[in-house]
């Protein structure tokens, strides 16, 4: 393109503004008159750069973005006090952290996703005082961030995440607070009938102390929108879920109990 | 001919084009992104050698070895992962009673490396070209979205991608993810300083923005939330490091701006001022290093600053820009993209209309500048380059005679007489259109016109109904007495016109 070669510089000079005169109507035939084009979302001037970009998107384009090289070093075991996981990249122990220790609530070492849940979790199971508060008023938090809803009950919060936020009814990060079950949960998922696939407890045979909050034993294993059949909702009455609450958590009273092994309950 | 040679890339097979265009006229262009990692199963880098596709007695005995826990789950996770690249075994997954189920109950595990690898296809499913099979991963989304609150850049930023190929599935998708409180969950994870994350949830936002509901449904909510200046922050931001975040934030304005919901808000935000610096960081960027994908990242901001050059004066914030620089950097864009990415040329076009329309501020520039003869040699590309370059000299010529006079000296006719012998009528028309300005402003023009056989040119098109009339006005108004006075003239004209 002919474009002049000291562009730059001659931007430095001061130009005048060449005079005007004012608008006039077109005189027909004549119809042209200057105005701003304005394009709408689906308009067919924009096919060619959506197609571009979709390409892009697809992969089929340059990525933009350097690929980061996922580095490898040399085995090295988590730091944390009782956990032995050990870890060939700095991702897979970041990532391991922040799953398992990062927001570990400290009273009954379960492990949330976000800080957010372990705020709520802390408050509601942990603090004597939320329990009296939410005597008089609403105490519990709608889970969803931005929603500023509160509650009377952790089951009322439960219908409006279900019913307004459209969660699913059996969300892991919502159990109830509740006593210490019974032995039955202690089945192993090994005896399901495995053409009825269910929530799997993987933490079984790994070594480790804490809990996370997802695979707790609650009252309701109810999975009131999936329909079963016939011979699997018998065992869905038994507890699928192996314990998730070793007998050293105290839900709040300030109890210790004897450390148990976790072999033992197998 | 013109229209086709607009996308600038080699294609092995023609039709993968067309069936492209024909899916975008029909508001069908579903695009999707896929992460995957390029290690095979031990870990070792390297292209992964693609595996077969798994029969459902296969899955379901991966499905009950996980279960079980008898091998090492995670290697059992990666087969069902590599087999889930494959349409078939992704139907079969998704059809086998529970197996979403036992899925989200391991992508919600507590063992990290369990989690990530669940994880991984969940993504494949999300980007399934199967609709039922992205359709089926809507259990998982409220776990998604509670994982964008976490601190691993690579888990999240996969949850984020997984998010934004089933946000543009469907509407059924986006219906269960508007209430379950994405856009607080993206408000909220826009402030994390990790590119890889941030890129994502550009990607995310990108695909919701898109939504044919958006402008009532979503963008509202987008409006409403702290994420704009976010946005704004982000896509003139790290430049340096690569430009994938920038350009998913600048799809994600465009996406908004062309949709006209709240445009005053995001110029009281300073929209104008920020993506015309980043235009003209761009042309600086370009001449010193060649950049791959720049033209991704302009397009957008192209396309955002020409709406928004439209908006209503009547809300008090009609749009002005006064930078020279702009100019000149859009004739960078175009003098760089004409070869590789012609389609960039129109876009930079239609803000030049838009810049040139009202204000005589730029058309003065491009005059001043010497710009024009850059605009000249447009006329002769693609249709609709020639047609927006035509409209930007008729934007030049109606602020009258001194704008007149300089088009004129700097050969504007010749190139108009190579437009004339097109048979494209709007292009004929936009021409004659031309010629009538000048002719209006500028008498000797038409005397110009006349000796370079120019009646001739015009006399093509007498028959022509959508030019006819045009073209006999011109030649009864401008182009008469015939060859007597023209001669006569000649001496006279030849003394009064200044000489070029």
């Amino acid at each position: 393109m002919l474009l002049p070669p000291d562009l730059s510089v001659s931007l430095r000079v001061e130009r005048p503004l060449l005079p005007v005169r004012p608008r006039t109507p077109p005189r027909a035939p004549f119809c042209f008159s200057p105005s701003r084009l304005r394009f709408h979302r689906q308009h067919e001037f924009f096919e060619d750069g959506d197609i571009h970009r979709h390409l892009y998107l697809q992969d089929i384009l340059t990525n933009v973005t350097e690929v980061t090289e996922r580095s490898k070093v040399s085995e090295f075991c988590c730091h944390i006090v009782g956990c032995c996981q050990v870890f060939d990249t700095l991702e897979g122990y970041e990532h391991h952290y922040n799953t398992l220790h990062r927001n570990m609530c400290s009273f009954c070492k379960r492990s949330f996703p976000s800080v957010h849940l372990l705020d709520t979790h802390i408050l509601e199971w942990h603090d004597s005082l939320f329990q009296i508060m939410a005597e008089k008023q609403n105490m519990y938090q709608c889970l969803v961030e931005g929603c500023a809803e509160k509650f009377k009950s952790s089951k009322d919060r439960k219908d409006h995440l279900v019913k307004v936020h459209l969660y699913p009814s059996d969300f892991r990060f919502d159990k109830p607070k509740k006593a210490k079950n019974s032995t039955k949960n202690n089945k192993p998922s090994s005896k399901l009938d495995v053409s009825m696939p269910m929530d799997v407890n993987v933490e079984t045979y790994e070594q480790s102390q804490v809990d996370s909050m997802e695979i707790c034993p609650s009252e309701s294993v109810e999975n009131p929108t999936q329909p079963m059949s016939g011979p699997i909702s018998s065992l869905q009455e038994k507890k699928l879920y192996k314990s998730r609450i070793p007998s050293t958590v105290c839900f709040g009273q300030g109890a210790s109990r004897g450390f148990k092994s976790m072999k033992k309950k197998v | 001919m013109l229209l086709g040679s607009g996308m600038g890339w080699a294609f092995g097979e023609e039709v993968s084009v067309q069936a492209l265009r024909k899916a975008r006229r029909q508001q069908q262009l579903v695009s999707k992104r896929l992460l995957r990692e390029e290690v095979n199963g031990d870990g070792q880098a390297g292209v992964e050698i693609a595996a077969e596709p798994l029969s459902e007695q296969e899955v379901l005995q991966l499905l009950r070895d996980v279960q079980r826990g008898r091998e090492e789950r995670k290697k059992l996770l990666s087969r069902l992962r590599q087999g889930l690249q494959h349409k078939e075994t992704q139907q079969k997954f998704v059809r086998l009673e529970g197996s979403m189920r036992v899925l989200i109950g391991l992508f919600t595990s507590s063992l990290a490396n369990i989690q990530m690898e669940a994880a991984r296809c969940l993504h494949e499913l999300s980007h399934s070209c199967d609709p039922a099979v992205a359709e089926a991963c809507l259990p998982a989304t409220s776990y998604l979205l509670t994982y964008l609150s976490g601190h691993s850049v690579e888990f999240t930023e996969l949850c984020l991608y997984t998010l934004g190929n089933l946000a543009v599935e469907s509407d059924a998708v986006r219906k269960q993810l508007l209430p379950q409180g994405i856009i607080p969950a993206l408000a909220s994870c826009i402030q994390s300083p990790h590119v890889a994350v941030l890129e994502g949830l550009g990607y995310v936002l990108s695909q919701l923005l898109q939504a044919t509901e958006a402008p009532t449904k979503i963008i509202p909510l987008v409006l409403d939330s702290v994420l704009p200046q976010h946005m704004l922050r982000l896509v003139s931001s790290n430049l340096e490091l690569g430009m994938g975040v920038a350009v998913e934030f600048a799809w994600c304005l465009h996406y908004i701006v062309c949709s006209h919901v709240n445009n005053a808000l995001l110029i009281s935000q300073g929209i104008v001022s920020t993506l015309v610096l980043l235009l003209l960081e761009l042309a600086s960027v370009m001449s010193k290093a060649a950049t791959e994908g720049l033209e991704l990242l302009i397009c957008p901001v192209l396309r955002c600053l020409s709406n928004l050059l439209v908006e209503d004066e009547t809300e008090g914030c009609k749009v002005q820009i006064q930078d020279e620089r702009l100019l000149v950097a859009l004739f960078l864009f175009m003098q760089y993209f004409l070869q590789q990415h012609p389609f960039l040329v129109q876009e930079c076009l239609w803000l030049l209309n838009n810049l040139t329309a009202d204000e005589p501020f730029f058309c003065s520039a491009v005059l001043t500048l010497d710009l024009l003869p850059a605009l000249l040699q447009l006329l002769s590309c693609s249709r609709m380059v020639t047609l927006l370059a035509l409209t930007v000299l008729c934007n030049i010529a109606e602020k009258g005679p001194a704008y007149c006079y300089q088009l004129h000296q700097k050969a504007v006719l010749p190139s108009l007489l190579s437009t004339l012998a097109l048979s494209d009528a709007q292009v004929v028309g936009q021409s004659l259109e031309l010629l009538h300005l000048l002719f209006l402003h500028l008498p000797e023009a038409a005397d110009d016109f006349l000796s370079q056989a120019g009646l001739q040119a015009l006399e093509q098109h007498q028959d022509n109904p959508q030019l006819q009339e045009r073209v006999r006005a011109l030649s009864e108004t401008y182009l008469q007495p015939a060859a007597a006075s023209l001669i006569s003239c000649a001496g006279a004209s030849a003394a009064v016109l200044p000489s070029s």
